[in-house]
């Protein structure tokens, strides 16, 4: 609610102005939409996934820790190597997959391409997360008796019947919870991923309100702005925890 | 048992080894181009089979870094491995004295306490990124080991883990403990922390991995290379990732990198799964 000339040497009140002139900002506003749709991106690809993979490592049996230990490593993977990693394969002059690309007929050069950036991003992102949605959807599925699986399957119902009919909706609690972590991660801990794949470009394509946060604070020292976007995201968060608590204690009831 | 026809199995297999294959994929490629020469590691295709100059290019970008990171990786690892094991540390032994104290002290506030850590501490640094600076700016802790460890140890999860499992832990132990003479220190000491040794190894797992990954803070904190972690040096060597970039020696320190939480995570990876799951109860 203050400005502050970049030096710190001059402060003065403003009270809302900040605020105002951020939601008048059609790039604030903008950035806004980005992050939503890089989240839902993220949450939904890499919840699909990792069920599937879950839910298909539960039917292995034997091999299922073998295959296991395979997924989860990439928990370990620093966010940003990640991104690194993904942008190397998908360099626009030199990287493999780019190559690949070529050879049906597309070109890719996410330098450019607001699409293709958004898609690195999220491909970096994802391939990130699948291993700790992969963790839980397993721990969640493990704790759903056989007994059941089974009796419907003498009721006549097929593996992918039972999977939509008992398994996924025992799962909800799971998913739920995995949906707003999911969100969380998206909107908060992706910073590394879009700070080394595209800094926020082309043409902010990628700019999520974290990046824009640390990109107009740190770089065009506007402490004013800056600090405003991060009250509204502290609110967001704020909000996201109180959803996920509520969640909690209902499931405490039911467990 | 359900039926199991082959086919069945057959299919499932395959959407695993696919899956695998999407995980690995990228590992795969920068151990492949950290094997092999500048010439070679910018030609395209990428060749598939590795070559003979691993060793090489580790001891070269260990010694004398790459691109903007001209300074040598070593001191990088170093600084990371300090960094993450004095998060993991302060972690610990924060969270761990402020349940104890929540838990088995009656206090004034005791309540406001307990909120007060588990609302501030919900906030990611992204949140809060310039009050942190500025007070760490403010403290001189800039390009310190202090300025990179202390911002990250306060741990509202850690507390809170902590917190449940002394909660459920029996009165009759602190009964018995107290019938034989034993104070609250000797409490702590002799029975409660080694009843938490999986739920410390879990944790240790979990932090150490945060503390490793940390990307934002070290960028802000630290300003000279002599204190820049192994993370944010790999992306400060990447640069623009143009044509000029070493990526034979960039994927070199991909690799060496990923390596301890690899390790930690393998090592540990019966704690480290129950303590995830665990720890977001």
């Amino acid at each position: 609610m203050e400005e502050q000339s970049p030096f710190g040497g001059a402060t003065h009140f403003v009270g809302l102005d900040n605020f105002r002139s951020l939601f008048a900002d059609p790039r604030y506003l903008g950035s806004f939409q980005t992050t939503l749709v890089f989240s839902a991106l993220v949450t939904v690809s890499g919840l699909v996934i990792s069920l599937v993979l879950a839910a298909t490592a539960n039917r292995v049996g034997k091999s299922k820790p073998i295959y296991q230990t395979l997924l989860i490593w990439p928990y370990a993977v620093p966010p940003a190597i990640a991104a690194v990693l993904w942008s190397f394969l998908f360099n626009p002059s030199i990287g493999l997959i780019t190559y690949g690309l070529e050879k049906v007929g597309i070109t890719w050069n996410h330098a450019i391409n607001p699409g293709q950036a958004m898609f690195l991003v999220v491909l970096a992102s994802v391939w990130q997360q699948i291993s700790y949605n992969f963790v839980f959807f397993s721990a969640g599925l493990q704790a759903i008796p056989k007994s059941l699986s089974e009796a419907a399957a003498i009721d006549g119902a097929g593996p992918l019947r039972r999977f939509f009919d008992i398994v996924l909706p025992l799962l909800s609690p799971t998913t739920f919870f995995l949906l707003v972590v999911n969100i969380v991660y998206a909107f908060f801990y992706t910073f590394p991923v879009i700070d080394a794949a595209t800094g926020g470009g082309p043409v902010q394509a990628t700019m999520t309100l974290v990046y824009k946060i640390y990109l107009e604070g740190f770089t065009n020292f506007d402490l004013g702005t800056s600090g405003a976007q991060s009250v509204i995201l502290m609110a967001i968060v704020i909000g996201l925890t109180v959803i996920q608590f509520k969640y909690i204690e209902r499931r405490v009831q039911y467990g | 048992m359900i039926e199991s026809r082959p086919i069945d199995k057959l299919l499932c297999h395959a959407v695993l080894v696919l899956g695998v294959l999407f995980v690995a994929f990228p590992l795969y490629i920068a151990l492949v181009t950290a094997t092999l020469t500048a010439q070679q590691a910018i030609q395209v295709p990428l060749p598939l089979a590795p070559g003979p100059h691993l060793w090489a290019n580790i001891v070269d970008v260990w010694q004398h870094g790459a691109g903007n990171a001209a300074y040598p990786f070593g001191t990088m690892m170093e600084n990371s491995f300090i960094m993450a094991i004095g998060i993991t540390l302060g972690k610990l032994v924060i969270s761990v004295i402020s349940a104890y104290s929540i838990v088995y002290f009656r206090f004034p506030l005791r309540n406001v306490f307990f909120w007060a850590i588990f609302v501030t501490l919900m906030l990611p640094v992204e949140v809060r990124i310039f009050p942190t600076v500025s007070v760490i700016a403010n403290l001189r802790l800039i390009n310190t080991y202090g300025g990179l460890i202390v911002p990250l140890i306060a741990s509202a999860t850690s507390t809170f883990l902590f917190r449940q499992f002394f909660l459920a832990l029996p009165d009759e132990l602190v009964e018995a403990a107290r019938v034989d003479g034993a104070g609250p220190m000797r409490f702590f000491w002799d029975v409660a922390l080694p009843l938490s040794k999986t739920i410390i190894a879990a944790l240790f797992v979990i932090d150490f991995i945060y503390g490793w990954n940390q990307y934002l803070w070290p960028i802000l904190a630290t300003n000279v290379p002599q204190m820049t972690t192994a993370v944010v040096g790999v992306k400060a060597m990447m640069g623009n990732g143009d044509v000029s970039t070493p990526w034979q020696l960039v994927m070199a320190a991909t690799l060496l990198t990923m390596l301890p939480p690899l390790v930690v995570v393998m090592a540990m990876q019966r704690w480290f799964v129950r303590g995830l799951i665990e720890s977001e109860k």
